[in-house]
């Protein structure tokens, strides 16, 4: 490590060095603290001595302000432009828009670790802030597990990839940011992906701690859930934050690419939808409580796993890894430890763990028993592909890929069978079903949805299956919910079902409304893969031609100065039936430091399509190449994810929850917001 | 082909995916010559195919693919034309011979097992007598007390 050079260059420059430094020592301590937290609460757990247990609040609030303020110098160091960090020398700009220097903190290794290692501090602070109902045994186990992969996470950041390394000779300028990165979608993506991934660590410290307990009971499934929900509705976030950025900054409007990055979250994501669903039926009826400890330590595990994919880079390049192991050897040990312990753990105690609730073949538990089995195998799948590349090459000395087509042909049918038997499954009585009556509501919707779908296919000539079974299986999910809450609503008037309709718990309300988004997003890509229309040409500026109905025109094309950048911009017109629908500027942008150019798209936004357009090169025989896409309904995909994080904040904020957490006990006693 | 070889000679500087000059005139041949890219690999890429690509080495490719389908190939002797020079790394599919059946079996068997797992499970459940004493016995008397009351 290289000391600071502390020369007397007046008093802001040495406070400048005095807050990078306390913010080096402050991520020093906060390990230390994470090391006590891990030891002290779980001995005092295992010999009922209450004072070691107690050490555990106290222990993950000082974790988490270190880490809080050791992040904060961080961004300090980011914002004042600090050239004697060399993470910021390589991250930063002094040119860069404020924004992009905050966001720069996370845009790289060692800041983005950083950030994980504050949101795991974040959600242990939160389990002693919403945790007043917790039995104390249970939260003192929780927090060291907790702490234990904060330890674990510290020393990687300390040892490998240390954020606060300075330079010996501090350059005038820094060396910016990936040009692609200064985009508000991508900027704030690994935030909400991490607190999806980061989060979903405390199912697993509750895992660990029921197995180490030998306790799993209704109440341990709903302590378990809120904070599932939570992780499960950042991710759905985040990964629609990546994909959305995905759509507008690549240039030709693709969302979902099946890079390994990528399925590095949706593994987690979809591991995250089994363990929800398996919660409830814990929480519920006390049954598949060991495949629901199972889960939640497997959903953890994709999340390191996804951690080791996006940190070694041992993917995207098996050379890369080797040339420098050290941060993903590191990575794997940690994945090593604590997938090894708690699975050993598992393995030892799971036997222990007896269901009590008894159920038919036909009844709730089983639909989420099969939900479990869709969801859990089509996880599998995406791992699988994601890393065969790797084992062909090691195994058998093969080197192919594993792209797009792979993936379409072998996740989505799992996907097409979950929506289908989804309303079903929604509406069947605990214990016992019968068919019969489950369906008798739902015949209506499908006939519905399958006409909705023969509409489709009518509509749409001579082209393929996919947009028509989108239609059915989209209808099928929102009316299907919309049926789920209304019968509900029981006999008599509509004032009586309004009522009913008004007192419908929260986590009803959330159902309803996260299953329709799926739905809809279902829809969008279906609609958008199935229908969009690409036009590639040479345009000459001021001759109009036609794309879909669309007559298109290039007015012009210029060059703009941007704050980083050079821009060429051209000026689109998009007019139907003579009537102008969009004027867009659609760039090309060469950023001159990092010596990089992007596209930059320009998008219509509507309801029912997309125009996008692209600028490419000026042609030798004049003109210049342009791409024009419509995209119908491509909106929808992005809308269906926000509404399905919506019915996650629903579900969250039913008032079971906050009862069962103690959050307002603890709101009272310690006169803190519970929310 | 003379003028396909020639703009491949011609090509200088940064492009963007399919260029217009690409396009072959025919609309059939072009549709498959598309098909074709998005299942084939940019060889300098992350994980793209060469469809979407901006690389040069990505345009090359696209123009060997129209070059053989102008010459009449087949879309699977395109692809075997382009996998004998550059190897399976090149397809984005993976075949499905060898130790990639394994790839291929994978999901199919793990859902086979697990249905399978998930069936037992749902059998015992559905056998199990629900526990009898579901209350102890200070919760029985309890439970004995409020009932009287």
């Amino acid at each position: 490590m290289v000391r600071g050079p502390l020369l007397p260059r007046g008093a802001g420059s040495i406070l400048r060095g005095m807050i990078v430094e306390l913010g080096h020592f402050a991520l020093v301590l906060a390990f230390v603290v994470a090391i006590v937290q891990t030891v002290v609460p779980m001995i005092g757990a295992q010999k009922n001595w209450r004072g070691w247990m107690a050490a555990a609040e106290p222990a993950a609030n000082a974790q988490f302000l270190f880490l809080a303020f050791s992040f904060a110098a961080l961004t300090y160091a980011f914002v004042t432009s600090d050239f004697s960090l060399r993470l910021v020398v390589e991250n930063s700009h002094t040119l860069k828009p404020m924004l992009y220097k905050v966001t720069g903190v996370w845009g790289n290794h060692e800041g983005s670790m950083l950030l994980w290692v504050l949101i795991l501090a974040l959600f242990g602070a939160g389990a002693s802030w919403f945790g007043g109902g917790l039995p104390e045994r249970l939260k003192a186990r929780v927090l060291s597990v907790q702490a234990a992969i904060g330890v674990a996470f510290l020393a990687f950041i300390l040892f490998t990839s240390n954020p606060f390394l300075r330079v010996a000779v501090p350059p005038f300028d820094g060396q910016d940011l990936n040009p692609l990165l200064q985009d508000p979608g991508l900027a704030f993506h690994p935030p909400f992906l991490y607190l999806g991934y980061v989060g979903l660590s405390m199912s697993f410290s509750f895992a660990v701690a029921a197995l180490i307990e030998g306790r799993v009971d209704a109440a341990w499934g709903r302590w378990v859930r809120p904070w599932t929900l939570a992780a499960w509705l950042f991710l759905t976030i985040g990964i629609a934050l990546g994909s959305w950025w995905a759509y507008y900054e690549l240039g030709w409007g693709g969302f979902w690419f099946w890079d390994p990055v990528e399925n590095a979250s949706f593994m987690p994501w979809l591991i995250a939808a089994a363990l929800l669903h398996s919660a409830i039926v814990v929480e519920k009826r006390e049954a598949l409580k060991s495949w629901t400890i199972l889960l939640a330590i497997l959903a953890f595990g994709f999340s390191l796993i996804g951690t080791f994919i996006v940190r070694s880079g041992v993917l995207t390049s098996v050379h890369a890894f080797a040339n420098d192991p050290d941060r993903g050897v590191f990575i794997l040990i940690i994945l090593g430890i604590f997938m090894g312990g708690a699975l050993t753990l598992y393995a030892a105690r799971a036997g222990a763990m007896e269901a009590k609730g008894v159920f038919g073949m036909l009844s709730r538990e089983s639909a989420l028993v099969a939900n479990n089995v869709l969801l859990a195998v089509a996880a599998f799948v995406v791992f699988i592909g994601t890393v065969w590349p790797l084992v062909a090459e090691l195994a058998f000395d093969r080197k192919l890929s594993v792209g797009a087509p792979f993936f379409n042909a072998a996740f989505t049918p799992f996907m097409v069978v979950l929506a289908m038997i989804l309303p079903i499954g929604a509406m069947m009585p605990w214990k016992r079903a019968r068919m019969g009556r489950v369906m008798k509501p739902l015949w209506g919707v499908l006939a519905l949805s399958v006409a909705l779908g023969a509409l489709v296919w009518a509509v749409q000539t001579g082209r393929s299956a996919l947009a028509p079974v989108g239609a059915i299986l989209a209808a099928w999910l929102v009316l299907g919910a919309a049926v789920d809450v209304w019968s509900r609503t029981g006999r008599g008037g509509l004032a009586s079902k309004a009522g009913r309709l008004a007192r419908l718990p929260r986590a009803d309300w959330g159902k309803a409304v996260a299953h329709s988004g799926l739905g809809i997003t279902l829809f969008g890509i279906a609609a958008m893969t199935a229908w969009q229309v690409e036009d590639i040409r040479v345009a000459q500026v001021g001759a109009p031609f036609e794309v879909a109905g669309y007559e298109v025109t290039l007015e012009g094309v210029e060059r703009v100065q941007g704050p980083n950048y050079i821009s060429t911009m051209a000026e689109m017109t998009l007019a139907r039936n003579g009537r102008e629908v969009a004027r867009l500027y659609p760039e090309k942008r060469d950023y001159p430091v990092a010596r990089m150019p992007t596209t930059e798209a320009a998008i219509d936004n509507g309801v029912l399509r997309d125009l996008y357009v692209v600028i490419g090169d000026a042609q030798d025989a004049g003109g210049w190449a342009v791409r024009i896409y419509i995209k119908p309904f491509a909106n929808w995909i992005w809308a269906g994810a926000i509404i399905m994080a919506l019915g996650g904040v629903l579900s969250l904020s039913d008032r079971r929850y906050r009862v069962a957490a103690g959050a307002r006990k603890q709101a009272v006693r310690d006169g803190v917001p519970a929310e | 082909m003379k003028r396909l070889i020639l703009i491949l000679c011609l090509l200088a500087g940064p492009v963007l995916a399919v260029q217009p000059d690409e396009i072959l005139d025919d609309p059939a041949l072009e549709a498959r010559a598309r098909e074709l890219s998005q299942g084939l690999r940019c060889l300098v890429c992350r994980n793209e195919n060469i469809d979407e690509s901006n690389a040069d080495l990505a345009r090359d490719l696209r123009l060997l693919v129209r070059e053989r389908l102008v010459a009449g190939d087949t879309n699977d002797e395109v692809i075997a034309y382009v996998t004998d020079r550059y190897g399976e790394y090149v397809l984005l599919q993976p075949n499905a011979r060898g130790a990639n059946l394994i790839l291929w079996g994978a999901g199919p068997a793990m859902l086979v097992l697990a249905m399978v797992l998930a069936g037992f499970y749902v059998r015992r459940r559905r056998r199990a007598e629900a526990p009898a004493d579901d209350l102890s016995e200070a919760e029985k008397a309890r439970l004995d007390e409020i009932l009287k009351s």
